[in-house]
């Protein structure tokens, strides 16, 4: 494979989804950045005046936690019709079907980065300063988050091609992996020896709890906690491997299926 | 004689059932063995030990009739299947399908759907850039190559596929439909620059059911039957058979 016109490819069809999403212009980022606002709302009504959570900062770490999560929602929520979407393209075209969830998850970052003066914005309202260690923060974790969904969506668009019910799946286990991370709450509010296999399983088996820790901790006290890094991105490695595995494994049926 | 720029040498091809599993996980995990053993032994047929070879400037025609295994053998030169088993020798560029407009999108402008059409069909950014100007104006969009692409006529829409399609300079070209649009000027341009990809000595592959553009593009044809070439030759032998075959 060409690596020009691979790079060509790639960048072509990130800046199609970009320009597409932000035709109006203006009007194209206020909505961007309304769905994670809007998140942040509801749980403040939820969280902080319904159920009295008692976090420091409350609206911050939830904004802290809930931007970084709409690239997430966003990507892996379309990750399972991205090659059916695209099933004329993957029919009559030899191109690297991989490209397609690439554009798609460099095109989310790329939103999300846009709304990190939004971010910035909301640190000066509750009195805090943007640090420098934002500078290599953010493309460290953005890398590490890149890989991690990258991984999950090459999964899921390869595999909902043979079960198409996988689609259905696929929205229960995004709610699923939203209640399992620590967004709108800390680990250390659940009960250590009532919920010990709770907390066990979600400060080990789920994947984004180092990582969204890690953002909550960037962008609440500027530091970068380097063991929680590591964490973030082992498993992030290891679930890109699997998912380009079973990508490449059945790239060639795609077109069959179709 | 030189280099055959296409070889297939025995080539077969099946399909597994896929709507064993294209149920859904549901379906797949509740009759797991029973998904497993009808997804192992029953498979679909669809080239056997098809076996020719090509060389450069030749155009082959792909006859038969529906299920014969013609899109299949389109498929496994545009390298989008994988022969089950034989070989697939490819010497050249070999363009995709012609489809127009793919990947077009109708809330970005002209100029920007060539670039994204041109990548799609494999050119890289340098090789749209320097024929941007030329498949403008083959298009004859005029100053609407500024526009998004919604606010085209369906002949604009066309025109502007072709055009793409028309510099792509392949040394191979697949071909499931005969590429003519527009108004009755812009089809001669059209078939003018089809004959040119002949003069260039491009090789073409074309499959159809249209018995008049075969005789006019091709002079060699193949007939497929269930997968399997019945005969090889002259255009017009190869025609006359294919009407003769029992319904």
């Amino acid at each position: 494979m060409n690596l020009e016109y691979y790079k060509d490819l790639v960048l072509v069809l990130t800046q199609k989804e970009i320009k597409v999403r932000y035709k109006n212009t203006f009007l194209g980022y206020l909505w961007s950045i309304t769905h994670p606002l809007f998140y942040t709302i509801i749980s403040l009504l939820a969280f902080k005046v319904i159920m009295r959570i008692q976090i420091e900062n409350y609206t911050l770490f939830l904004i802290a936690g809930l931007f970084p999560w709409q690239w997430v929602t966003n990507s892996i929520g379309a990750a399972p019709f991205m090659f059916i979407s695209n099933a004329s393209l993957i029919k009559k075209t030899a191109f690297p079907r991989e490209v397609v969830i690439l554009a798609d998850v460099l095109n989310n970052m790329i939103h999300f980065l846009l709304s990190v003066p939004v971010i910035v914005v909301f640190v000066f309202y509750y009195g805090q300063q943007p640090s420098w260690v934002w500078l290599y923060g953010i493309p460290l974790l953005c890398v590490i988050q890149f890989f991690l969904i990258c991984g999950l969506s090459m999964t899921l668009a390869s595999l909902n091609l043979f079960f198409r019910d996988l689609e259905r799946i696929n929205n229960l286990l995004i709610t699923a992996l939203f209640y399992g991370t620590p967004i709108f709450y800390t680990i250390d509010l659940i009960d250590k020896k009532k919920y010990a296999t709770l907390i066990f399983i979600v400060n080990n088996f789920n994947p984004f709890t180092p990582l969204v820790v890690s953002w909550q901790n960037l962008f609440m006290k500027g530091s970068v906690d380097m063991m929680l890094v590591l964490k973030a991105l082992g498993p992030a490695l290891l679930i890109f491997a699997i998912g380009y595995y079973i990508y490449r494994g059945l790239r060639w049926r795609f077109a069959e299926v179709l | 004689m030189s280099e055959p720029v296409i070889v297939f040498d025995k080539v077969s091809k099946y399909y597994p059932m896929y709507h064993h599993i294209t149920g859904g996980i549901k379906q797949f995990i509740f009759h797991l063995p029973s998904a497993i053993k009808s997804f192992r032994s029953t498979r679909f047929q669809a080239l056997q030990e098809l076996s020719f070879s090509i060389q450069p400037g030749e155009r082959l025609g792909i006859i038969g009739r529906n299920g014969s295994g013609k899109s299949t053998t389109l498929g496994l030169l545009a390298r989008v299947l994988k022969p089950s088993s034989g070989r697939i020798t490819l010497r050249g560029r070999v363009s995709p399908f012609l489809e127009l407009g793919m990947g077009f999108h109708a809330e970005l402008t002209g100029r920007e759907n060539i670039l994204l059409n041109g990548i799609i069909l494999g050119m890289t950014r340098k090789e749209v850039r320097k024929r941007m100007d030329a498949i403008i104006e083959f298009a004859e969009i005029g100053e609407f190559i500024e526009q998004p692409i919604r606010m085209y006529s369906s002949g604009m829409l066309a025109r502007l596929g072709f055009s793409v399609v028309a510099h792509l300079n392949p040394e191979i070209l697949l071909i499931d439909e005969i590429l003519a649009v527009g108004d009755a000027v812009f089809q001669k341009k059209c078939q003018d620059k089809m004959l040119s990809f002949r003069q260039k000595n491009v090789t073409i592959v074309f499959v159809s059911h249209a018995m008049s553009d075969v005789r006019t593009l091709c002079n060699r044809v193949i007939l497929l039957d269930r997968g399997k070439p019945l005969i090889t030759g002259a255009p017009d032998a190869v025609i006359k058979a294919y009407e003769g075959l029992p319904a």
